[in-house]
């Protein structure tokens, strides 16, 4: 009896180091988070692992929360958590961090007056500069209008 | 004049570059905008650091400003602060409160022990729940909460003595304005 349950024992620890492998291979297409969460399903799972991942780690700013090692990372993963267990939309998680943590929490930036210039600048300088393209052109195409035609002296080269 | 349209383009992209490299010198780019300024603080219910078994609230507090610090014995950057706030703690005019985050109670009574201890009171937050409500994302930070429990001004980083006399001062004495 003792012997099946040690047999069985190292099977599953060979299934974990397995998985773990497996898991570390998919880690490069999207790190998981490291704590396990006791999710209600795979699709709450996918949608705490979607979530977290559209949020900024305040500490280490290059990264996002599913990724981040830091501390206050973990901690922030613990409230997003926490929020769809009551139920929470993610619309409402969000909104709960950028009352504390203002809208620098989201790693997309909002549209609202304070990014419109991160917005709509490049966009801006674009036709700026194919307006002047424009005026140069025409510029030029009206200058080689009003000049005398070239004479020709014959030679095609 | 068209000649010198690409000379004036670089010419303009040289001083947004060199705009842009003032600007750092003057701003913290990785620094948080707090949202919470002159919004209630948020509730909290902290034991002491001394005494575990006393618990401190925002409504215990209320009734005259306060500055609240939040520092731990692991951050480094709170030991630069640690003797600014040794040296001019007593002059602000307004109690001190420690708010030690995320730090073994232990380690933080030791490093008061040893660094010398510039607050009234302090409170200890093991876990950081209560500090993720005030938007804190590392040590140190400052709050300034006026006597209605409102967060007045939020301090990032290190009080130097040029931030203490430029920035917090002068938000204190805003405060004793409005108080009659």
């Amino acid at each position: 009896m003792q012997g099946v349950h040690r047999a069985l024992a190292a099977a599953s620890t060979c299934l974990m180091v397995l998985a773990l492998f497996v898991g570390m291979g998919m880690g490069a297409a999207h790190a998981q988070a490291i704590e396990p969460l006791p999710f209600k399903d795979h699709a709450q799972e996918v949608r705490f692992q979607d979530l977290t991942r559209q949020l900024r780690c305040l500490v280490c700013q290059n990264e996002n929360l599913a990724d981040s090692n830091a501390e206050l990372a973990r901690d922030l993963r613990l409230v997003v958590f926490k929020l769809m267990q009551e139920g929470k939309t993610d619309d409402q998680i969000k909104q709960y961090l950028v009352a504390r943590y203002s809208s620098f929490v989201l790693y997309d930036p909002p549209l609202q007056p304070g990014t419109w210039l991160l917005w709509f600048g490049p966009p801006a300088i674009l036709l700026a500069g194919a307006g002047v393209v424009l005026v140069a052109v025409r510029k030029r195409r009206q200058a080689n209008a009003t000049v005398a035609p070239p004479i020709d002296i014959g030679d095609d080269w | 004049m068209s000649r010198y349209l690409p000379l004036f383009g670089f010419g303009l992209l040289l001083a947004l570059f060199g705009f842009g490299i003032w600007w750092n010198t003057q701003h913290d780019p990785n620094e948080v905008p707090s949202p919470l300024i002159n919004k209630p603080a948020p509730a909290f219910d902290l034991p002491m650091l001394d005494d575990p078994a006393h618990l401190v609230s925002k409504a215990s507090l209320l009734g005259k400003p306060y500055l609240l610090n939040v520092f731990a014995s692991w951050c480094i950057a709170c030991g630069e602060e640690h003797p600014v706030l040794m040296a001019e703690g007593r002059s602000l005019g307004i109690p001190l409160v420690g708010y030690n985050y995320k730090d073994h109670p232990q380690d933080a009574k030791d490093w008061l022990r040893t660094h010398g201890n510039p607050y009234d009171l302090v409170i200890a937050d093991f876990p950081g729940q209560t500090a993720i409500n005030f938007g804190v994302y590392g040590a140190p930070e400052s709050f300034l909460i006026d006597a209605q429990g409102v967060i007045r001004y939020k301090h990032i980083g290190p009080f130097t003595p040029q931030s203490i006399a430029q920035e917090l001062k002068p938000a204190i004495a805003a405060l004793a304005k409005e108080t009659p």
